[in-house]
């Protein structure tokens, strides 16, 4: 049964990498692939937002990301939207809420449902509740962790404070 | 003489703030409260004489995480309360911010789904600071402990809110057999996902 949905979800992903022409990333990812991202060294700030559709406060949150992202160069500030939607509701609720919202972020779907093996990883005083935004540059030796919901205003600001 | 006294008072002033002071944490003392249940009654913990501890949850009506887990926290009642660890769920959510959560919505839920455990109203939302939760669910697994109510598990119910079919660490139903059979409990504390308690807005 597992290995039917595995076929299933690289079906969706070569579904979806097709469809999509605006070079938006829509991947499934593990815990290997977000510890990956989390020591990325790049000189680059990294706004990491985590959400997921059944959230009402991180669907609200979310708009404003999509329009913060536009003003910034992305060689300077990279968005990542980190979805904890459940595998079940990828296609019938993720995919849809993406394309009505014409979000054009990259969004990587966490599919490890082992969440105390990795929470702390993105942050050790994050108690899992979501939306939450992480904001770190590695060469810079910044990292900001923010449980909460974000207003436009809020995540500019923070964006502006830590490219200076 | 003095020594003693000095030790003494030292020893009741700690108790006190670890009583009062939370976020709690394995070992800490947890306070006891008064709330009102679905039926209108003030429930406290300590009316329950017979009961040897409690499974704490904090939870609510609408977050769709806690709906995932709504059976098991069913399950976790009729497996235990016969056993002396019966559950008892707090919703804290702000009725105006989540109206969804409110008292009537409580009722209404705890009467369709036959609720066999205490579901109680934290209107202020003190309880829920005052233990320290975050979101729901979260689960505070209580001792009684020569008169106080020791926290002995704090966090998550299970390693899968998706599919419990596939929760291989059953961390809340571990722990309460463990203290059952009077062994350590192996695993203390966990995190997971879930929706924030939604807070009164100033």
């Amino acid at each position: 049964m597992r290995k039917l949905f595995q076929i299933q979800f690289i079906l969706l992903i070569a579904f979806l990498s097709v469809l999509n022409s605006s070079g938006q990333k829509i991947e499934y990812i593990k815990v290997p692939d977000l510890e990956k991202i989390l020591k990325n060294t790049d000189n680059r700030l990294f706004v990491l937002n985590l959400w997921a559709t059944w959230c009402a406060p991180c669907v609200k949150e979310l708009p404003y990301f999509e329009k913060v992202a536009k003003e910034y160069d992305p060689g300077k500030v990279k968005f990542i939207l980190v979805s904890l939607d459940f595998p079940s509701q990828i296609k019938n609720q993720l995919i849809p809420f993406l394309k009505k919202n014409k979000i054009s972020i990259d969004v990587a779907i966490m599919t490890d449902l082992d969440y105390n093996s990795w929470i702390e990883k993105v942050d050790p005083d994050w108690q899992g509740n979501i939306p939450a935004t992480l904001i770190f540059n590695n060469s810079r030796k910044q990292h900001v962790f923010y449980p909460g919901e974000l207003d436009e205003k809020e995540l500019r600001n923070m964006i502006n404070k830590y490219l200076l | 003489m003095k020594k003693l006294l000095f030790s003494m008072a030292f020893a009741l002033m700690i108790s006190f703030i670890s009583r009062a002071a939370g976020p709690y944490s394995a070992g800490d003392i947890a306070s006891d409260f008064s709330l009102k249940n679905v039926k209108g009654e003030m429930i406290s913990l300590s009316q329950f004489a017979n009961a040897k501890g409690f499974i704490v949850v904090f939870s609510c009506n609408t977050c769709p995480v806690a709906k995932k887990y709504e059976q098991r926290i069913m399950d976790l009642d009729k497996k235990f309360s016969g056993k002396g660890y019966p559950v008892i769920a707090i919703n804290s959510n702000d009725k105006v911010v989540s109206p969804g959560d409110s008292y009537d919505e409580m009722q209404k839920l705890a009467k369709s789904k036959g609720y066999s455990f205490q579901y109680l109203y934290d209107e202020s939302q003190e309880i829920a600071k005052r233990y320290g939760a975050t979101n729901t669910p979260h689960v505070y697994l209580l001792s009684k402990v020569e008169g106080n109510l020791k926290v002995e598990y704090v966090g998550a119910i299970d390693n899968n809110a998706d599919d419990p079919a596939n929760a291989d660490k059953k961390y809340v139903e571990d722990a309460v057999n463990a203290l059952l059979k009077n062994q350590q409990i192996a695993v203390q504390s966990t995190k997971a996902i879930g929706c924030t308690i939604k807070w009164k807005r100033a």
